[in-house]
């Protein structure tokens, strides 16, 4: 039997269109994607500046954006697909049946800046500082490595990570955008060389700093990614002012700032600059912490810090800071929204989250009486001079806190001096932040195990019990078990003892020239990578 | 009987000084009237400066709120009203001790003449060369901020400036027998620097104090909006016109108008009554 000519005429010609169709890889869409193309150098906006130039030491964006793009990490997260890891300086990996002993092998023929060779002792020592910092080293993330035996480099290709128990997210916790791979040679001379000078192996090199201005970078010729980085250069420009951001990303001084605007921000950039820019949205693993000194009175008694946090309206906050900042969402621990977030039903027992602000600040005039706290008490909140959003949080706190008679008042420091300042315990209350890169409780929580055991805990409190729950919750493998830890653990530090709490979480806003491409916004500033980003014409 | 003669009455002195220089006279009641805010701030102001109000945000002048309200809900009059104090603490406080201690100096500098005034004069030139600002900018850069740093470091900016101008005055009272008379009875020099030296060079001092004040507002007021000053929430001119007042000015103008409106009319409201003050204290200029 034979087709009619109609029917082999038609079939050919959807033969021939079907092979049109998988040869252009696309279905429905007729415009090809766009080619990466290489040059040009971008400016975009950092609104601080690093406070040491240590990503291992530092907890900020203003580090991150800057110097981040001079180094590689072990692994990393995919750029356009969070929360995936992929290979960084590691070629790839093994892990054992047991969960206990990763095995990474790493590339060959990686150089630095300075031309040396990276091998498996670099990355060992790196992993080492943040992991077992040695003396008077600090390592902000130490804590999340607690379930670490030993790091140990049996070849000069080969890194060895051996675990005390498994951890179900121990490589998503390795691709930490902070952990930069530094030069062993170098750590051993000077384990705190790193705090004030740059040597990496990532795809620009360091070409000046003039604090105040800009930070800026230029391709390394050598990198090992063939055809990477897109880029000829970068300028990172230091630009606090949210209205003077604005108007650099309006008249084209800059393409983005990859850390958020502020709706309003947002709303004059898309009006000004109209189909040239993109807008990208996401949750955001940020928030702004309240960190009442628990080791200075009369914050050391929880009545105390237990009435801060019962005078904070947050629900009638969100609304209003909302409008002016991009504070919003009111949460716990783990980011709302977010895979492990607390449900609003369970978050409102919790004191300070609940809808009923009067009984609340009864409740907290009533626990200052009894602690003997005076009416019109002074204290000073100590706070960062990033206008977006750590001021307006300090301003919305002084007046949550004059409603129950406490007069709070609010001392803004250049981020360098604040972050020392927190660190040496030199606050009565200070406006913290947690940022961070993976929605993950041992990452969320690290901040708030005890002191001596989290250098990124500003409180200043030990409690033997909430280092036994982060440890639990951590080696838990079972979700629902886990969660019930997580929430147990939440608790006691938001409402039990209220060694600190938090204010909003953030909601990211980042709208940037359409020019800037090979960029996809995720839940964590952190997570930017200069490497895929690329200019059009 | 003769003395008493030779002397106008001040309430004659001052009628005269109201014909010559009405714009002055109007000045001066305008300061009068800001004087007069700040002190009964608390009891003037119709709302609590400091109190955030969601739901009043960015209200336009209206009945309610009269002069409107900024990104927290905050009653931008009462703002005003309590900003003038500390416009005023601010300019007062500073321009008084920096003419103060600048008057000393000059004085002392061309009473005591030679290395003295050689090495003051020196120094002097070197502070004078920069701008007030920067040299302002310097002073909180090294104190920090807060309002008894800001009024150092604007004093401190004023006083060699005051300096300059006292001591050439003084170099003329210097000479003076009243001065030779004391030195004669065995006057001290510190004695001769503070009862007779000083009081005669009111005259630019007071002149200077005046000039001072409005450029002490402004100072504070620039050191204010480029976050120098003092912090959020304190209700201060120049704090007003910076932060949210520029993020939002498209959107709620009236937050960044009536600060500045209030700052230009208190500089400009100092600088007339200096300026006629200059003018009947100097005999020079009389006509």
């Amino acid at each position: 039997m034979y087709a009619r000519p109609w029917a082999r005429t038609a079939g050919a010609f959807a033969l021939a269109l079907a092979v049109l169709v998988a040869a252009s890889g696309t279905v429905g869409n007729s415009a090809p994607a766009p080619q990466p193309r290489r040059g040009g150098s971008l400016n975009f906006i950092v609104s601080a500046e690093p406070p040491s130039f240590d990503g291992h030491r530092e907890t900020t964006f203003a580090v991150i954006h800057p110097i981040r793009p001079h180094y590689n990490l072990l692994v990393k997260f995919d750029p356009f697909n969070y929360p995936k890891v992929v290979p960084d300086l590691a070629e790839s990996w093994t892990v054992s049946e047991d969960g206990l002993t990763y095995t990474f092998r790493i590339r060959s023929g990686v150089r630095f800046h300075d031309g040396s060779l990276l091998t498996s002792r670099d990355v060992k020592a790196s992993l080492d500082k943040i992991i077992f910092p040695p003396q008077g080293v600090v390592s902000a993330r130490q804590a999340m490595y607690e379930m670490v035996e030993s790091v140990s480099a049996p070849s000069p290709n080969t890194v060895v990570i051996r675990l005390k128990w498994p951890s179900a997210t121990f490589l998503e916790k390795l691709a930490s955008p902070f952990n930069w791979i530094y030069k062993a040679d170098i750590l051993e001379r000077d384990p705190r060389w790193y705090e004030r000078n740059v040597m990496g192996t990532g795809p620009f090199r360091f070409k000046e700093y003039v604090r105040g201005s800009h930070w800026e970078g230029v391709r390394f010729e050598n990198y090992w990614k063939p055809g990477r980085p897109y880029l000829d250069g970068y300028r990172a420009l230091f630009i606090s002012s949210p209205a003077a951001q604005t108007a650099a990303i309006k008249f084209g001084q800059a393409l983005v700032e990859f850390r958020g605007f502020a709706p309003a921000q947002r709303d004059e950039v898309v009006q000004f600059l109209g189909d040239r820019v993109t807008v990208q949205e996401s949750g955001w693993l940020c928030n702004l912490l309240v960190v009442p000194n628990n080791q200075r009175k009369p914050f050391d008694d929880f009545r105390v810090r237990r009435a801060l946090t019962l005078a904070i309206d947050r629900w009638g906050g969100s609304r209003a800071l909302s409008q002016i900042t991009f504070m919003g969402p009111v949460g716990g621990v783990m980011r709302p929204g977010g895979p492990f977030a607390t449900p609003e039903a369970e978050l409102t027992k919790l004191a300070g989250f609940g809808r009923d602000m009067e009984a609340a600040r009864q409740e907290a005039r009533r626990l200052l009486r009894e602690a003997g706290v005076p009416e019109g008490f002074e204290f000073t909140v100590k706070n960062r001079n990033v206008p977006m959003p750590y001021i307006p949080g300090g301003v919305f706190l002084v007046d949550q806190w004059r409603q129950i008679g406490l007069n709070a008042r609010h001392v803004i420091q250049e981020t360098g001096p604040y972050l020392a300042d927190l660190r040496a315990g030199n606050f009565d209350v200070g406006v913290d932040f947690t940022c961070d890169f993976f929605d993950d409780p041992d990452v969320q929580l690290a901040k708030f195990v005890s002191s001596d055991r989290s250098p990124l805990n500003y409180a200043r409190y030990t409690d033997r019990l909430l280092d036994g729950l982060y440890r639990q919750q951590s080696r838990e493998r079972n979700l629902q078990r886990r969660l019930q830890v997580v929430r147990q653990f939440e608790r006691r530090v938001l409402s039990d003892r209220a060694y600190q709490f938090h204010l909003l979480w953030w909601q990211r806003i980042v709208p940037h020239w359409k020019r800037l491409q090979g960029y996809k916004v995720s839940p964590s500033h952190y997570l930017e990578d200069l490497e895929e980003v690329w200019l059009s014409e | 009987m003769w003395v008493a003669l030779s002397r106008p009455r001040p309430r004659g002195r001052l009628s005269r000084f109201a014909r010559r220089y009405p714009v002055a006279v109007a000045a001066a009641a305008f300061l009068a009237l800001l004087g007069v805010a700040a002190l009964f701030a608390p009891w003037i102001a119709p709302y609590d400066p400091l109190a955030n109000d969601y739901l009043s945000m960015f209200s336009p002048p209206g009945p309610k709120h009269w002069l409107g309200t900024d990104s927290f809900g905050r009653d931008i009059l009462s703002r005003l009203i309590f900003g003038s104090r500390t416009a005023l603490l601010v300019g007062l406080s500073s321009s008084v001790i920096g003419a103060t201690v600048g008057a000393v100096v000059g004085v002392a500098s061309a009473y005591f003449g030679g290395t003295v005034d050689l090495v003051i004069q020196r120094v002097t030139d070197i502070l004078v060369s920069f701008p007030l600002i920067v040299l302002a900018m310097a002073m909180v850069a090294i104190l920090g901020s807060g309002t008894a740093n800001l009024v150092a470091a604007i004093a401190l900016s004023f006083a060699p400036r005051a300096e300059l101008v006292v001591r050439s005055s003084a170099l003329q009272v210097r000479h003076t027998t009243y001065v030779e008379a004391a030195r004669a009875v065995g006057a001290g020099p510190w004695r001769i620097i503070l009862r007779h030296m000083l009081p005669n060079v009111m005259a630019p001092y007071l002149v200077m104090l005046t000039a001072f004040l409005g450029q002490a507002i402004l100072l504070e007021a620039s050191l204010s909006f480029l976050g120098l000053g003092v912090a959020e929430p304190t209700p201060a001119w120049g704090l007003m016109l910076s932060g949210a007042a520029v993020d939002f000015v498209q959107k709620a103008p009236w937050m960044a108008v009536f600060p500045g409106l209030a700052i230009t009319l208190t500089v400009l409201a100092f600088n007339v009554l200096g300026d006629a003050l200059r003018d009947a204290l100097d005999p020079k200029l009389r006509v």
